[in-house]
């Protein structure tokens, strides 16, 4: 089943590594922070969602079944 | 003259490769302050600056292991493979080589809980990477001691370049970050800057129906 | 304490049902308490009160309206699943500034609060009841109830021990991960979900946390069962529920109704000119025509975006500014960010300071349209519902205001008096310059 992506707002600090890597689902809002699309992930997709979720210095972003 | 034999071949691996991981963690540990202050390197995108920092430092453990084997291999000198992770324990050189091993076991913390990260709790995971700043040192004092290598010519300027470039960065990064609001006090200077600012203009007596607003 | 309003007259739908009938004119003592309600109806098995509060129907009452015993069998199933002890929470921390119902509660039957946490205590297997009350009221709830636990612990009938906690006069402290991250002893600021703590909660077992009049309902559907329950109230929403009642004229009020009733009914004569305020600071406000034709209940108010909440109707006077008052609250509502995400952080203080510009005169253009964007950046970006909360308040006050944000614009204001209506805690309150 399609996962969706989850970021976990205290966590997160707006370095924005995401959005660059995955900009069909993140785009950053006016103040650095991820605006993240709710809807389960497209296929084809997976592959940059996992790197995405690598690249967060502070693992804010996570992958998690609906 | 006698020929290099494979003793020699693998002294020398071991001095190359030191080099070379020193240079190495410099740059991971440059790439770390950069991270944290969530700066950029030019021309590149911002994932670059953490992906460079974790790839480095999975390349610098590759050649610290190297650094490691060749010296311990090596026939012509005897250092015990556990004088890697246990501090001075290798009769050649023991200080130093002492310190070298310091720096090794903190280093592997810091790369292991990292590629662990996501079973630790965020404590304790940070708390392992800031050893960082006493393993850097630690394997620059160590290079530069546990043989002549760094202490003339090139290799000198080099490991001088290091510790400048280092402690520079440390610097920076510290002087930057004693101008961060605490997260706790974001809100309250947040609030001054808007809406003290919005209020500083404000209007206060009651008046009857219809009232103007004064500016 | 807040004045106690007599309800509905009809005998077969008796109200009070939670509060002492207002001629005694005083609380419930446990010889009270015991003679009125009889003994506490223990059932002596998990879960068999789950299928009751199920049948009654029973939603929460602290502001959410989550069914009662979907929240009971989440968190025994978890209980189950990781084999660890549940632990009941009763949230008396009621940090909104408008609402008193629970502290009145509290203070005159104090009982029920304590005979529903021992049934929800038994009910998930738990071993550990703490009640959270608030300590900013007129009246010093904690002695009150310290007395109660002692009366009830020389009658023997709390089969789990009760601890009393007490929180931090914040906004956010009764919020249900603040709540639980202040008694594992750290801020009472919110943590994020997932784990839900019905999973994983105070000191990592599943944890239910219930608000205090949730479960006097709950005490008394023990005893009298959930056809009695379903008497009152409506179908979909039945029972009946504490509100505060603001109204222009004076004291706020509590009072038990029947979910369903009238607006009017609690309000009073609703003039055109007035406004009336559903929900408290995270509610929304509504013309004096609209909440003419609502009922309290989230069905009805649903067709003006509106909700429950936590029962409190303030009607604003006509003479006073519904943009001022807002920007007040949400300025107050700013401050008790925790600030730990970047979009609430953000836009919070933005939004309040373009609200301050705005119930000044002198807004820029484009400030409402700021307000629209920031409003529309932070709701639901944020670990807790503080962000979407505040955004409708807003948004129903440029709406239901949008002459007045007219008028303002040009200069002028219709209201007449400026003194302060909407209760806004100054002792508990930052300002822009003090640091939390």
């Amino acid at each position: 089943m399609a996962e969706k992506l989850l970021v976990n707002p205290i966590d997160c600090e707006g370095h924005g590594a995401c959005a660059e890597l995955l900009p069909e689902a993140i785009t950053l809002d006016e103040w650095g922070f991820p605006v993240v699309d709710p809807r389960p992930l497209p296929p084809g997709l997976e592959r940059n969602a996992r790197a995405a979720v690598s690249a967060c210095p502070t693992l804010a972003l996570r992958l998690v079944r609906p | 003259m006698s020929g290099i034999n494979s003793s020699t071949a693998l002294w020398y691996t071991s001095r190359a490769t030191g080099v070379v991981a020193l240079l190495l963690l410099t740059a991971v540990m440059l790439l770390g302050l950069l991270v944290t202050r969530q700066g950029r390197l030019p021309g590149l995108p911002r994932f670059a600056v953490s992906g460079l920092h974790r790839n480095l430092s999975l390349l610098a453990t590759a050649f610290v292991a190297v650094h490691v084997l060749s010296a311990v291999t090596d026939g012509y000198v005897n250092i015990p493979i556990t004088a890697a992770v246990v501090p001075l324990t290798s009769p050649y050189e023991r200080l130093w080589l002492g310190i070298g091993a310091v720096s090794f076991d903190l280093m592997l913390a810091a790369v292991v809980t990292s590629l662990l990260r996501r079973h630790l709790s965020r404590k304790a995971w940070r708390a392992v990477h800031l050893t960082a700043y006493v393993s850097w040192p630690v394997a620059w004092v160590h290079s530069v001691f546990s043989s002549g290598d760094l202490q003339h010519g090139p290799l000198l300027y080099l490991a001088i370049a290091c510790a400048l470039a280092v402690i520079v960065a440390v610097l920076w990064r510290v002087s930057a970050a004693a101008s961060d609001v605490p997260r706790a006090e974001r809100v309250g200077l947040l609030m001054s800057a808007f809406h003290g600012k919005a209020r500083r203009r404000q209007p206060d007596d009651a008046r009857p129906a219809e009232r103007t607003l004064s500016q | 304490m807040t004045a106690v309003t007599e309800d509905t007259k009809d005998a077969a739908t008796a109200l009070p049902r939670l509060l002492p009938p207002p001629e005694t004119k005083k609380a419930d003592d446990w010889r009270a308490h015991a003679g009125r309600h009889g003994r506490l109806p223990y059932r002596d098995r998990q879960g068999v009160l789950i299928s009751d509060l199920e049948a009654a129907g029973l939603t929460g009452r602290g502001g959410a309206a989550f069914p009662v015993h979907r929240k009971l069998r989440a968190v025994l199933d978890a209980a189950d699943k990781r084999r660890r002890t549940p632990a009941v929470i009763a949230n008396g921390a009621e940090s909104e500034p408008a609402s008193d119902k629970d502290a009145t509660l509290l203070w005159l039957s104090p009982h029920l609060v304590l005979d529903g946490l021992q049934l929800a205590a038994e009910a998930v297997g738990a071993d550990t009841a703490i009640l959270y009350t608030h300590v900013n009221r007129e009246h010093d709830v904690g002695s009150r109830l310290k007395e109660a636990l002692q009366a009830r612990q020389a009658a023997g009938v709390d089969r789990v021990p009760v601890q009393l906690a007490q929180a931090p006069a914040r906004f956010l402290s009764g919020q249900e991960t603040a709540l639980i991250n202040h008694l594992a002893g750290g801020p009472a600021i919110p943590t994020f979900m997932p784990p839900r703590i019905t999973e994983r909660g105070l000191r990592g077992v599943p944890t239910l946390v219930q608000n205090a009049e949730t479960l006097a309902h709950l005490a008394l559907i023990a005893r009298k069962g959930p056809g009695w329950f379903r008497r009152v109230g409506t179908d979909a929403e039945p029972g009946s529920m504490l509100v505060t009642i603001h109204r222009a004229d004076g004291r706020p009020r509590i009072s038990e109704v029947p979910l369903g009733i009238p607006l009017k009914d609690l309000t009073g004569e609703i003039s055109q000119e007035s406004a009336v305020l559903i929900g408290g600071y995270h509610g929304t406000w509504l013309t004096g025509r609209e909440a003419r034709a609502l009922t309290l209940d989230n069905r009805s108010l649903a067709r003006a975006d509106a909700r429950v909440g936590a029962g409190i109707v303030i009607t604003l006077p006509p003479d006073r500014c519904g943009l001022v008052e807002t920007a007040r609250v949400v300025r107050y509502l700013a401050l008790e960010s925790a600030g730990q995400c970047g979009p609430c952080l953000n836009g919070l203080p933005r939004i309040a300071a373009a609200l301050a510009e705005i119930a000044g005169g002198r807004a820029r253009a484009q400030a409402v349209a700021d307000i629209e964007r920031w409003s529309g950046l932070v709701a639901g970006r944020g670990a807790c519902h503080h962000p979407d909360g505040t955004t409708r308040f807003v948004r129903s006050a440029l709406r239901t205001f949008a002459a007045e944000v007219d008028r303002h614009q040009r200069g002028r204001c219709s209201a007449s008096v400026t003194r302060p209506f909407l209760p806004v805690p100054s002792d508990a309150a930052r300002t822009e310059h003090d640091w939390i």
